[in-house]
Parts: structure tokens; sequence; C-alpha cells
């Protein structure tokens, strides 16, 4: 083995140059469903990352018992497995976010990032560097989904609320408000249906595409 | 349980699936295909008639299933695992099928077969037909609008962006003139077919 990348650079790797939604352009749908408010966004990517840490971290450890004919029906069994747990416990303990989601938080299931990582990265490595790889790339997942988030419920209702998933004075899970920022537009509903999803994922990922094309440039 | 002949207004289920509640488009499933795929016509007709007669299918088979043994049991909470199960299994077995007896058929349908399995189209439909308690006829009725709505967004998509290509107009390239494309059409399925009450 030649020397291996060191997990920090595993770890960012996820962030920027694999990001899954603008490079790997993987796991689009909850992307744009989910995403009418930060809220809702950072809630889709806690569960997202839950089930891409248990699925690589079985996946890793799997993998020498794995014959490779039959891996990806495996994979999906490991995958559904946890998102099954993620599905009851969210129906659990924070009934408003399982109700916001709705049929997305199985469909994590068929999202390509987790079953592209479990391929890609997680099959071939031992558990340390899975574990980096599938945090690296939730990382990546969750700025994404609340930047979209984010922008959407500001253009769409005028204000914007930060939360962070905390335990709350009743002893219960659920989202603590940190601040709310108002902006002084006429709120665009549109922002709030698909073709705002649309329209803000397709600009999101021309900036980021000219961004990287003028680093490059700079760099090269 | 639901019953199996339909109790809901089978015309307002298709009427859903196509525009309405379009797959694409509103509910944002199957995306991936979307954006994979609608980059020329032949493909995305290929992978349009997948969709719909496996939609249709995956709806048939997982409703007794989910009503006769899920359900029963109390154990609705495998619903996810079943159904993806299910789903894959299935298409593994049309896969053989279709390569043994149809061969010209697989040559032009088969590459997309495997894509099915991770299409949330399929599995979502299958969810909302769980969720919904739709009839039997009802939850078939749905997964085969969905797919045709389906296949009507990716032929539309892929016609424009044919011609787009044809024309030298790439904006900007590749996703991201697929993503504006999604939004312009999107603006016609919410706000004109939105107004369609029943």
């Amino acid at each position: 083995m030649t020397d291996r990348p060191s997990l920090l650079s595993e770890f960012t790797k996820g962030i920027i140059k694999n990001n899954p939604v603008f490079c790997l352009v993987l796991g689009i749908c909850p992307t744009l469903a989910v995403t009418t408010s930060f809220e809702n966004g950072l809630g889709m990517g806690l569960a997202f990352t839950f089930v891409l840490l248990g699925s690589n971290l079985f996946i890793s450890l799997l993998r020498n018992q794995t014959p490779s004919i039959v891996r990806l029906p495996i994979f999906i069994v490991i995958i559904a497995t946890f998102v099954t747990i993620i599905d009851i416990v969210l129906q659990a303990y924070l009934p408003p976010l399982y109700e916001a989601l709705g049929i997305f938080v199985p469909l994590i299931v068929v999202n390509c990032i987790v079953i592209g990582r479990a391929e890609a990265y997680a099959s071939k490595n031992p558990v340390l560097p899975s574990i980096t790889d599938a945090l690296g790339i939730s990382v990546g997942y969750i700025l994404v989904l609340m930047l979209i988030g984010g922008i959407r419920e500001l253009l769409g209702t005028g204000k914007i609320t930060f939360v962070m998933l905390w335990l709350l004075e009743n002893g219960q899970i659920g989202f603590l408000e940190l601040a709310t920022l108002h902006i002084p537009i006429e709120p665009a509903t549109v922002m709030i249906l698909s073709p705002g999803a649309f329209f803000t994922i397709g600009s999101l990922m021309f900036m980021f595409k000219f961004m990287g094309k003028k680093m490059s440039e700079r760099r090269g | 349980m639901p019953a199996l002949l339909p109790t809901e207004n089978l015309l307002e289920l298709l009427i859903a699936g196509i525009f309405t509640k379009n797959f694409l488009l509103v509910m944002f499933l199957g995306l991936c295909s979307f954006l994979g795929l609608t980059k020329d016509m032949s493909s995305s007709i290929g992978m349009s008639m997948a969709v719909t007669f496996v939609m249709g299918m995956a709806s048939i088979i997982t409703w007794p299933i989910f009503h006769f043994i899920l359900v029963p049991f109390g154990l609705e909470f495998l619903q996810t695992i079943c159904f993806i199960l299910l789903i894959a299994s299935f298409v593994q077995l049309v896969e053989f099928i279709i390569r043994k007896h149809q061969p010209a058929l697989y040559r032009s349908l088969g590459i997309y077969l495997p894509l099915i399995t991770t299409n949330c189209a399929v599995l979502g439909v299958v969810l909302l037909n769980a969720q919904q308690n739709y009839s039997y006829v009802g939850s078939v009725v749905y997964g085969i609008s969905g797919g045709l709505g389906f296949g009507l967004v990716m032929l539309l998509a892929s016609g424009i962006r044919e011609k787009l290509l044809q024309r030298g107009v790439d904006m900007f390239g590749g996703f991201t003139g697929a993503f504006l494309v999604a939004a312009l059409l999107s603006l016609i399925f919410v706000n004109y077919f939105g107004v369609i009450q029943f």
C-alpha cells in the first residue's frame, strides 16, 4: 500500500471536492423535497447522517465476509435496517419533524449517496476511514440542505429561524430556536413551492461550478 | 382494511398522478433519472416505459403483502425493508424473463431496469399507497398514472434539452440547465394544473 490519505483529508473532501449534491449530483430528491425551511433541512440531514454512519460502519466491518455477487442486496438490507430504526425513533421522539419529512424518511433507503458510498468506499476500506468518509459526506450534505432550506425560507416567508437539536426544558429532544432574522421584502410563495426549489438548486450549482472553475484557473 | 374495489374517485387519482401531484416536478421523486437520462429522447422514452411498468406492477405486488401479511401481524414498521426487497427481486425477475424471451426488448429497455430498483418514484408510490390507505384498484391506478406523469415530464424535458443542445444553447452546462428546465416546467405544473379541483 502506498501512503494512505490522512483522515483529515478524507473528512474534508466530502465537504467541497466530493460534495454529494453539487459535485456528485446524488440524493437530489430529498434535497429539494424537504428543504422548505431551515429546520426541516437540518432534521433531514441529521437523519441521513445516522443512516450513512451506521451503514458505512457495518458494511465496512462485513467487507471481508460479503460475497461480491450478492453485495448489493446485503447493502440494501443493512441500509434499510438503519432507515427503519431512524423512522421509528423520529416517530416516537420528534413527531412534528416526522410529519414534515413524510415519506422522505423511508426513502433514505434509495438515496443514491448512501448506496454510492457503500459501493465506492465502505466496501473497500477499513472501519476508521469509512466512518470519517461518512462524517465528511454527511457534513457536506447537511450544509447544503441548511443552505437551500435557509434561502427558500428566507425568500418564501420573509424570515428565517435558526434552530438546533437540543434537550428542551421539558426533558424531550426538540428544536431549540436560536434566533430569527427578518428581511423587509414581500415574501414570494413560489420559493416554498417546487419551482423555487429547482430554481434555487440550479442557481447554487451554477455558482458552485463557476467558483470552482475560477479557483482552478487561478491555481493552475 | 381498505377494500379491494375502488372507494375513491379513480379519475381524481389519475389526474393527481399525471398533473397535480406529478411525481417528478411536484413531489420530487425520481430526479436522479430525470437528470441523467433527459439528454436524449430515446433513452428517456425507454426509461419512462420501464418506470411506468414497474410502478404499476409494484403497486400490484406490494398491496396484498402489506394488507394481508404486515398489517394483521402488526409489522407495519417492516414496510420499508419489505417493499424494497420486493421491488428489487421483482425487477431482477423481469430482467431475467425479458432477457430470455424478448432479446429485442431487452436491448432497448434492459439497461434501465437495474436503475429502477434505486429509483425513488417506485418506492415512493408504494409507500404513498400504504400511507393513504388506497384500495387495491385505486393503488394500481395511482401507480400507473404516476408512471405516466413521470413519462410525460421526461419527454417534455428531453425534448427541450435536445433542442437547446442542437441549437448550441448549452445553458451553463449539463445539470444547471436541466434544473432550470425543471423549474420552468414545474411553474406550469404548479400554477396551471394546480387549479384542477374535484
